[in-house]
């Protein structure tokens, strides 16, 4: 299978990269790492005009630590990001969540900005970015503005990201000592969420002291289950006090209904996955 | 049309490409190097696995016009002056094919598991060649060969 015909351009700055989107308008389409786009355009479920590279963009790469936040550049791979005793330590979430994408060869292309700006629903890293509470930077022909993540995530495939922007970075408040698990559902052979749960925790003589609770695949957007980390502050880090405050995970979601499970299989998942990811944070 | 500089095991190539041409494409059609192959074309089996400065990639899922500037090894840079790579070595000591359309792809993601850890557990051999599908569901004399190069495990030269 190959894509339809279409122009290329490889910007080599991001002034050039926000020119060439100006001037092509609706008909571009930006490729990062391209794991998620040259599959789409290989089955013609689209077919650009231009498709505007960014790959020799160099200050879109890279991250950085800037005190209170870790800042990730959108081009950063998911093997950069692995490679990142910063990311480790500062947002272990999103390593334990980066470490389940697809296989070894897709994380050394795929970057974190591509991914969230296709915005998959069942895509990994929008749950831990939200549970996270990441600011997305974005940036257009009128400069850059910063969206929260509660704001960035739309609908199905649809981001705060407008024609003729760029998602450049991403900033991670840290959390520090906070512990992290990343529980997926998946078949084997796909390593495509079913349904996944990101959860970070800062334990604190025992007991959950702060939450954070990510879904991946439970709606059309990632999203968060703040019941779940409300209910989950001061209770002791043991599995029957976890189980009760996870209960409550699949509220207010919306989750699909496919061949890989119905909507009442993936709220059930959900509650049960919370779960084991809360108690695998605090290192129950 | 749009020019590309790319090296390819150890030769520089100068070529005009479409922007549409997948680089398994053109290295199978421009190149002739047809030791990489397409499998699944949907980017989940690995068979078109090649090294893109040095990492492992499915060619299939990347733009020749993206490897412009890059330095590329397939399947057929591996052996030198005439001898295997230890990789496809062990590969043929451990019979670690069956019908044999996943080896080059299964032998570059081996190297590339090799490069990143040099001694990985079974598990970590196998979670390293999980983008890589045997369709013969041979992957047991697959991860046989590679704990041989890594001089671990069972695999390893008595």
């Amino acid at each position: 299978m190959i894509p339809v015909q279409f122009d290329y351009a490889a910007p080599t700055t991001l002034q050039e990269a926000l020119g060439v989107l100006a001037e092509a308008g609706e008909d571009a389409k930006v490729i990062a790492g391209g794991q998620s786009l040259l599959p789409i355009l290989r089955m013609r479920l689209n077919a650009p005009e231009k498709v505007v590279d960014l790959g020799r963009i160099e200050e879109l790469r890279g991250i950085t630590d800037e005190g209170s936040h870790l800042v990730i550049g959108a081009m950063t791979t998911y093997a950069d990001v692995l490679a990142s005793s910063a990311v480790r330590d500062h947002a272990a979430l999103l390593v334990e969540a980066v470490k389940t994408v697809a296989d070894p060869q897709i994380r050394h292309r795929g970057t974190v900005g591509g991914a969230l700006v296709h915005a998959d629903p069942a895509g990994d890293v929008g749950a831990p970015a939200l549970a996270l509470g990441a600011e997305f930077v974005i940036t257009g022909p009128g400069g850059e503005r910063t969206v929260p993540a509660d704001e960035f995530f739309r609908d199905l495939f649809e981001t705060a990201v407008g024609e003729g922007e760029l998602l450049t970075r991403i900033r991670v408040p840290k959390h520090t000592g906070w512990g992290a698990h990343y529980e997926k559902f998946v078949r084997v052979a796909h390593q495509w969420s079913i349904v996944a749960v990101g959860a970070t925790v800062r334990v604190d003589g025992g007991s959950i002291a702060e939450a954070r609770v990510g879904l991946t695949n439970m709606g059309s957007t990632p999203l968060r289950a703040t019941a779940v980390e409300q209910a989950l502050v001061g209770r002791p880090a043991t599995e029957e006090a976890v189980r009760e405050a996870c209960a409550a995970a699949a509220e207010g979601t919306d989750p699909p209904s496919d061949l890989n499970g119905s909507a009442d299989y993936r709220r059930h998942l959900a509650t049960v996955l919370t779960r084991r990811a809360v108690l695998a944070a605090a290192g129950a | 049309m749009t020019r590309i500089n790319v090296r390819v095991d150890g030769v520089t190539y100068t070529d005009e490409v479409e922007p549409r041409t997948l680089l398994v494409h053109y290295l199978r059609e421009q190149l002739g190097k047809t030791g990489t192959v397409v499998g699944c074309d949907t980017s989940n089996c690995g068979a078109c696995t090649v090294h893109l400065d040095g990492r492992s990639v499915k060619s299939c899922n990347v733009l020749a016009l993206q490897a412009d500037g890059h330095e590329v090894t397939t399947i057929e840079g591996l052996a030198t002056d005439g001898r295997l790579h230890p990789m496809q070595q062990a590969f043929h000591e451990c019979h670690a094919l069956q019908c044999g359309y996943c080896t080059p792809g299964m032998i570059m993601q081996a190297i590339d598991v090799l490069n990143e850890n040099p001694k990985p557990s079974e598990q970590e051999i196998r979670e390293g060649l999980e983008g890589n599908l045997c369709r013969c569901t041979g992957y047991h004399n697959i991860v046989k060969a590679v704990q041989q190069v890594a001089g671990t495990g069972e695999g390893e030269r008595a």
